[in-house]
């Protein structure tokens, strides 16, 4: 119908005094915005197939490809944007709902950008990280609450099982499945080298990515897809998806069409069959539920091997997480609303959760309060965009961050959200070979290194400027954070002063 | 504004003496010592720490207290009456001098907990009296515990330490050890409880630098029912090291691979068993790692430790002669009082120098 | 048919370590198929390179390329193919002027020299020499008569699927 055509919201802008006509973006875009007309050998473009993925735009030889915003316009109101109109229209044609990915777009504060940085002077030196020790190197675990020592009086090693990370930052969960095995095999390579961990999430472990094992968190899901022995034993961590930051209280769904060859192996479903996750476990109704699994898995795997409770952050994440802390878990991860996904429901992507600094601040706080932080570790992820959101959230509590869409961009992603579709031109949401042979993994993964080692000089130029030289004394130091722009409830929640107190 | 409401940064002198035999000796000597740094305080801080100067009441409790008014002193003494059985009390003898003025009312308390109370509180008695102290200290507006371990007592006020020391006829006192602390802070605090050294039981801290670790450690701390109430450094630092060593039972030796860690590529160097052990200590008391310059003595019943952050960013020598030893932020305040010195060196960032009364052990 | 084109990309290859690693240790392009997207950006890169202009889109506006170096696909394999500079080269051995010669793992082409008699295209078991628009012929020299540095190829190949390195047996 008429009232179904909307004008395409970007624009494919050539610069036809540039094009070559080598047709390069016409064999790069899957979803065929290019095209050649051979009788008048000149490149032309359908705009309403684009989304914006940059593909030809990057690989353009003579830069003559560029995508703007459309300027088409309905008439103006505050209240009725265009977004609201076009989206009444799709769901008026197709009556579904509607389908997003990766993280939240829309205009809610980021607090990580209302908050500043400490440094030293005069009163305490700086300390230059080229001339002196800088150290990142944080553990991951429950910490005993006494010693003990043998009859010789030397200390005895009590500790419950815990994982040594270089640096506080993992890569999360993003399934096999949902990336390509590129993807997954440039994050566990570039995991290994850095010394960190990477998040099968949950589509089960590719039997070639076994050798990464102790650099990977094996993830126990809704679904259990690809769970069994091996696996949970294969890895140096256990995760329990409770939820996700970019739908909580949702589950997943992979589509029978992307369950092929070894994913459908590797999940252990059967190719073509729609791989669901529930909503819930179906097992775990409750705290004490989730207790049973914690021990179950930890029995599975002889006591070894510590085990994350990941939750998506809602209204009450700092009770939930003070719940975990009693269960034995060894590591909450909590996911921020501004967290990444392959699809979600749109509506529950633009309008559940809570910001991720507001969640970690009150849950470091409610943990502590209540004595049980040391059971814990804390590792928050939902938009890490910077090693300065790495600073400060460890400065507001946390152990360590989870990236992901950080990791994706490193490794290609140009944000156009349209994972979904599972035509990505770029190789990481997609499962078409000819797609995925894109992402090259012996490129791929030092660009992931490239990224990291980045962030972790700039995480100590940070800390030496305030004159921390080991990444413990920053975490859940408070006082070196400064709030800008902040009401005093946020301030109080966050536990931080305003800039000039 | 007073101490407490807001964070004072402080450079500041410290010196320490010790007699390794337990011989007794006269207050006057550590004057001497910490008045030749007088250019490294501003005569907004400065106090004593003094080991064994109580023998008549070595099995008591001495505390000694700050109030800033009567209604204070007798909210305060109604408590401890509660708690304990007094079995003295006394004004802390002072001398007027003009250097030293709004001095608040100075009290000394010898006491022991009473049998019932601390049977009823399920706690060990040096717990059931740290908890006291807190409850006095946060609860009684007015009244300040800055003193409360056996045999030693602490001397402190707003002003230069050796007027502090004239202030309180330290000269008088004779103890196996002393530490001395001269202040320069950069804001005025306005209250004597804020100037150092900092004491619980009979752990004491002077210490001189910032540390930037203050909030971490400071919220760890606080988990374990510590409030740090003045917002300084060696309050949390005094915290820190009662928890390690009362609470959690560490030796010193420990306690400076906790605090001033060595770095992990230091401990990567050692041999496995060590190696071990220090990544244990950093692992689990992770939160106690200070960070930032600082030079600290710490008094403790039957000795002292002296430390320095693990980059050494502030000075500190050690000096030693005979039974006698001697730290100082500089060798001359060491060389005041003992110039002919069997051995002097600067120890470095991270060594702890744990010396102790011979007979005991630590 | 699928068959044999997979085996000649594979019997390439191992033709290739074979005529390229006899001792000689020198940095050459390598091509790996697997990584190979067949976007033809090498082609246009090549010529570019051996343009001599300084922009591209001047260099190669409303042109037909003629590269040295040309994208072979078929059933969804791609592949690069340029010349192997063979360890013992055939073209070198046939041309009957001179013109093709060897110079520290090179194989270069003196272009006075050459009378365009195709001996060499003839021999050349890859089909990595071609008749070029000035009578002679070309072929891939490593860009080192291009002000290039590394060849272009592998410079403009997105995903790493034109390597130039130096491999030993």
């Amino acid at each position: 119908m008429a009232v179904d055509y909307i004008y395409p919201d970007y624009e494919i802008i050539r610069d036809y005094d540039r094009c070559i006509a080598c047709r390069v973006c016409e064999r790069q875009c899957a979803n065929e915005a290019h095209e050649y007309l051979s009788d008048s050998k000149k490149m032309i473009a359908d705009n309403a197939k684009c989304v914006n993925c940059h593909r030809c735009v990057s690989l353009c030889p003579t830069r003559a490809l560029k995508i703007v915003k459309s300027d088409h316009t309905f008439k103006e109101n505050a209240n009725w944007t265009g977004k609201s109109i076009k989206e009444i229209y799709k769901q008026a044609g197709s009556g579904g709902v509607l389908l997003s990915s990766m993280g939240n777009p829309e205009n809610y504060p980021v607090y990580f950008d209302k908050i500043l940085l400490n440094a030293s002077q005069v009163t305490n030196p700086s300390i230059d990280p080229l001339r002196e020790p800088m150290e990142t190197r944080v553990f991951l675990g429950a910490k005993p609450d006494r010693i003990e020592r043998d009859e010789k009086g030397r200390l005895k090693k009590n500790l419950p099982p815990h994982i040594m990370l270089s640096m506080p930052i993992m890569f999360s969960a993003m399934s096999y499945g949902s990336i390509s095995y590129n993807a997954h095999e440039s994050l566990a390579r570039a995991a290994a080298h850095l010394g960190i961990l990477y998040n099968t999430g949950e589509g089960g472990l590719h039997e070639d990515l076994y050798k990464y094992g102790k650099h990977t968190i094996v993830q126990v899901a809704s679904g259990r897809f690809g769970v069994h022995t091996t696996y949970l034993n294969s890895g140096a961590a256990i995760e329990i998806k409770m939820g996700q930051g970019a739908k909580p209280g949702i589950g997943g769904h992979l589509p029978g069409a992307k369950i092929v060859g070894d994913i459908s192996k590797t999940r252990m479903i059967p190719e073509g069959s729609d791989a669901i996750s529930p909503a819930p476990h179906h097992d775990i109704y409750s705290i004490e539920d989730l207790k049973q699994l914690v021990y179950s898995l930890k029995e599975a795997t002889g006591y070894t091997k510590p085990v994350i409770v990941k939750i998506a952050a809602v209204h009450n994440v700092s009770a939930i997480a003070s719940g975990i802390a009693r269960s034995g878990a060894d590591i909450i991860a909590i996911d921020g609303f501004r967290g990444g996904t392959g699809a979600a429901p749109t509506r529950i992507r633009d309008h559940v959760g809570l910001p991720i600094e507001l969640a970690l601040a009150s849950v470091d706080k409610r943990l502590r309060d209540e004595g049980v932080r040391n059971n814990v570790s804390l590792v928050v992820g939902g938009s890490i965009r910077s090693s300065a959101d790495v600073v400060k959230a460890v400065a507001l509590g946390a152990d360590c961050v989870y990236i992901g869409t950080a990791a994706l961009i490193a490794l290609g992603c140009h944000l156009c959200r349209s994972c979904q579709t599972g035509k990505c031109n770029w190789g990481i949401a997609t499962q078409r070979e000819d797609l995925v042979k894109r992402l090259n993994p012996n490129l791929g993964y030092k660009r992931l290194i490239n990224l990291l080692t980045a962030w972790q000089h700039e995480i100590k130029e940070m800390m030496g400027g305030m004159g921390i030289n080991s990444i413990e004394s920053l975490k859940g130091n408070r006082l070196m954070l400064r709030g800008v722009g902040l009401n005093e409830k946020e301030l109080e929640i966050l536990g931080i002063k305003h800039a000039g107190e | 504004m007073r101490e407490g409401m807001f964070r004072n940064i402080s450079g500041c002198a410290i010196s320490g003496i010790i007699s390794r035999s337990g011989k007794r000796f006269s207050g006057k000597l550590i004057i001497d010592s910490i008045s030749v740094m007088h250019e490294r305080s501003n005569g907004l801080g400065g106090g004593f720490t003094a080991y064994g100067i109580y023998p008549e009441y070595k099995d008591y409790y001495a505390f000694h207290i700050f109030y800033d008014h009567r209604m204070a002193k007798k909210e305060c003494e109604e408590f401890l009456e509660e708690h304990f059985d007094i079995i003295n009390l006394s004004k802390i003898p002072t001398t007027k001098i003009p250097e030293i003025k709004d001095e608040p009312l100075i009290w000394r308390y010898f006491v022991t907990p009473l049998p019932t109370k601390l049977t009823d509180s399920q706690l060990d008695e040096r717990e059931f009296v740290a908890k006291c102290v807190f409850r006095i200290n946060t609860g009684i507006d007015g009244a300040y515990i800055f003193s409360s371990g056996k045999n030693m007592g602490v001397f402190k006020a707003v002003g230069f330490p050796e007027d502090v020391g004239r202030f309180y006829r330290l000269e008088e006192y004779e103890g196996y050890s002393f530490t001395a602390h001269g202040r320069y802070p950069t804001n005025t605090p306005g209250w004597w409880g804020g100037a150092h050294p900092f004491a619980l039981l009979d752990y004491s801290v002077v210490h001189n630098g910032e540390i930037s670790s203050y909030d971490a450690n400071r919220r760890a701390i606080e988990m374990y029912g510590y409030k740090c109430t003045l917002q300084t450094d060696t309050e949390v630092i005094t915290y820190i090291i009662d928890y390690l060593h009362r609470k959690i039972g560490l030796t010193l030796k420990e306690i400076c691979s906790v605090i001033a860690a060595p770095f992990w590529s230091t401990i990567e160097g050692k041999p496995q068993k060590e190696r071990e052990e220090l990544e244990y200590l950093r692992n689990v008391f992770d939160s106690k790692l200070i960070t930032g310059p600082f030079s600290i003595i710490v008094g403790f019943e039957g000795g002292i430790m002296a430390l320095n952050d693990r980059l050494k960013l502030r000075s500190m020598v050690v000096g030693e002669k005979d039974d006698m030893v001697y730290v100082a932020s500089e060798e001359a305040a060491i060389r005041v009082i003992q110039n002919d010195l069997d051995k002097v060196w600067a120890p470095k960032g991270g060594e702890g120098v744990i010396v102790t009364l011979e007979e005991r052990k630590v | 048919m699928k068959k044999s084109w997979k085996y000649w990309v594979s019997s390439m290859q191992e033709n290739d370590n074979k005529q390229r690693c006899g001792g000689e240790k020198l940095k050459r392009v390598y091509v790996n198929e697997k990584w190979c997207l067949g976007c033809h950006l090498c082609e246009y890169y090549c010529a570019f390179a051996s343009s001599n202009e300084k922009d591209m889109a001047r260099a190669l506006k409303d042109i037909r390329i003629s590269p040295r170096i040309r994208i072979e696909e078929m059933d969804g394999i791609s592949f690069a193919v340029s010349c192997r500079h063979c360890s013992e080269p055939l073209c070198v051995k046939g041309c009957i002027t001179g013109a093709m010669t060897k110079k520290d793992g090179v194989i270069t082409i003196k272009k006075d020299k050459c009378i365009g008699c195709y001996t060499c295209i003839l021999c050349c078991p890859y089909g990595a020499v071609s008749p070029s628009e000035d009578g002679a012929i070309q072929k891939c020299e490593l860009c080192i008569k291009t002000n290039s540095g590394v060849p272009k190829c592998v410079e403009g190949c997105p995903n790493g699927a034109i390597v130039f390195e130096e491999r030993g047996e």
